[in-house]
């Protein structure tokens, strides 16, 4: 267990190092992890370089317009006459930047709320909760909408609103957790030893939490692509960056006389999400496996 | 202009009387449409409504028939099938799936209209307009159906494979009932539980689904107005939708854990 090596303080050192590498290990073990690494490893390699292997710029017409997929334009060009395949691989982009800072804020602030809350309990355990289920209520997209209609579409905007909308059900996972923990002996045996509290949380606590954060942490990763993707397809996305969401929202009038401008960028879309889910599907599955 | 909207009162001023108009039903009025804002939301209630509850019906009825089946045949080529069909509909957004039903069966098959609720020239009378409204709503039914079809597939079937593993369900097969009978009699029951919470909890997931629906299929309801007023940058009206929308999401919640207390009696609500 990763309690021992966190009792023996020293020994956490080398244990973390490879504590990655073998969580790897153990989620591409069954079928469906392997394949949801394979396809979150596709997004994070298009996010960073798929500027770099997209033949063009996707803003730019290269070719002439609504040319179906062939020699030249695999995926076909749009309308203005611009490149399918270098919208999607720049596309990415966007994508890879939502999820991934979405996922880090949320599971920051949904641990520190849910530690907090199941460690202390009591009064503080109530006020944190009750502020977390209201947070929990509020529907995600139209918040988002409000929020691109009121102060202008942007990413940094729509980054900073997942961040503080996402963290509920990070933290309520956490509090249970910690929670259960709290009662267990090596818990009482280090309070009991005079440890502080900080102490205890982030040695002994913490380690043991890191798992369910990671599985929340990529669902929600899944959901903020998605609802990205959803104001990108409004029309609410951020206009200075291509993303799948304001491809498909280009392609809605061509639905009859230009499929491709919808069918690819889609694809792309619903294989990173697919990648993101069964990566947690993995992840929940090399949590539960009993340890060798 | 600007006075008669109140614009020209500071902003935290505006709030407050915002706030208390609010908590006493007045929503604003639309700067676009010219009308109180709730009244414009209730008009396009029904729309939405009759989407949301079409879907709501046909993923249930298929989702637990589906989730039932696969836990049944646990293991094997059904279940398999059934399991990556609900992971591929989980990562789907509703709008690309709409757009795709639309290529498929409306522009290349012809056999439902692309958009719309009626037919727009000469709307026939009496129960050929219940056959067209039912012709125009096949496809966005669908399409926000198949969503919701991934998540009661997926919960039906870890409930039922739970439950063929319990006790209770063994008796029931001790005693000589047939395993058609033991599933729905006895595994069903307790499996559907975490489905109605679930499901009840994923309200605000589906309204969402249902807005986006409504957008491609051009389906005039909430969807389309929220579409509209961002376009129109009409704020009352937006943050009116934000506000209904934010309620129902509370509401159904309530309703939710209220059946849940009815459906279980092990449940006890204080």
């Amino acid at each position: 267990m990763s309690a021992t090596a966190g009792a023996t303080g020293s020994a956490a050192g080398p244990a973390r190092s490879t504590g990655p590498v073998r969580l790897l290990r153990s989620v591409a073990r069954s079928r469906i992890g392997a394949l949801g690494l394979a396809l979150s490893g596709v997004v994070v390699v298009l996010g960073l370089f798929g500027g770099a292997l997209a033949p063009a710029d996707p803003f730019v017409p290269t070719g002439a317009p609504l040319r179906p997929p062939g020699a030249g334009h695999l995926f076909g060009t749009d309308d203005l006459g611009r490149d399918i395949l270098s919208g999607v691989l720049h596309g990415a982009r966007v994508s890879l930047l939502v999820g991934a800072v979405t996922a880090l804020m949320a599971a920051v602030v949904g641990t520190a709320v849910g530690a907090t809350a199941g460690f202390y309990g009591g009064a503080t355990d109530d006020l944190l909760m009750r502020v977390t289920e209201f947070v929990q209520v509020i529907p995600r997209f139209f918040l988002a909408v409000l929020v691109a209609a009121l102060f202008g579409p942007s990413i940094v905007f729509l980054v900073v609103l997942f961040g503080l909308t996402f963290w509920p059900g990070t933290a309520r996972l956490v509090r249970s957790q910690v929670l259960s923990l709290r009662e267990r002996e090596y818990i009482v045996a280090a309070r009991a030893l005079g440890l502080r509290d900080r102490r205890v949380l982030a040695r002994h606590v913490l380690p043991n939490v890191v798992a369910i954060v990671l599985v929340s942490g990529a669902l929600q990763v899944g959901a903020a692509i998605l609802i990205e993707a959803s104001l990108s397809f409004l029309g609410l996305g951020d206009r200075t960056v291509i993303s799948w969401g304001y491809m498909l929202n280009n392609a809605q009038p061509f639905l009859r006389s230009a499929p491709w401008l919808s069918i690819f960028p889609g694809i792309a879309l619903v294989l990173a999400v697919l990648g993101t889910n069964l990566l947690a599907d993995g992840l929940q599955a090399a949590r539960d496996r009993p340890r060798a | 202009m600007r006075a008669r909207f109140g614009l020209d009162r500071p902003i935290h001023e505006q709030l407050v009387v915002y706030l208390g108009n609010a908590v006493r039903g007045d929503f604003g009025t639309s700067y676009f449409h010219r009308r109180p804002a709730l009244e414009i939301i209730a008009d396009r209630i029904p729309a939405t409504l009759l989407l949301m509850l079409t879907a709501l019906a046909l993923s249930t009825v298929l989702g637990v028939w589906l989730g039932a089946t696969a836990a049944r045949h646990s293991d094997r080529a059904a279940d398999h099938a059934i399991t990556i069909g609900t992971l591929v509909g989980g990562a789907t957004p509703a709008f690309w799936l709409g757009q795709v039903l639309v290529i498929v069966f409306a522009v290349n098959l012809g056999w439902f209209p692309v958009q719309g609720m009626n037919t727009v020239r000469g709307v026939p009378d009496g129960f050929a307009r219940v056959v067209d409204l039912l012709h125009h709503l096949v496809l966005p039914a669908t399409t926000l159906g198949l969503l919701q079809l991934a998540l009661v597939t997926r919960l039906t079937r870890t409930g039922v494979r739970e439950a063929l593993a319990d006790e209770y369900v063994r008796t029931a097969r001790a005693k000589g009932l047939r395993p058609g009978a033991v599933l729905r009699r006895h595994a069903l029951p307790n499996a559907l539980l975490p489905v109605v919470t679930v499901v009840g909890g994923h309200f605000g997931t589906m309204l969402t689904g249902a807005v986006l629906t409504e957008i491609i299929f051009a389906w005039p309801g909430l969807g389309r107005l929220l579409f509209d007023a961002t376009l129109a940058r009409d704020y009352p009206l937006l943050m009116s939708i934000f506000l209904i929308a934010s309620a129902s999401v509370v509401i159904a919640n309530l309703l939710t854990d209220l059946a849940y207390g009815a459906l279980d009696p092990r449940v006890r609500l204080r």
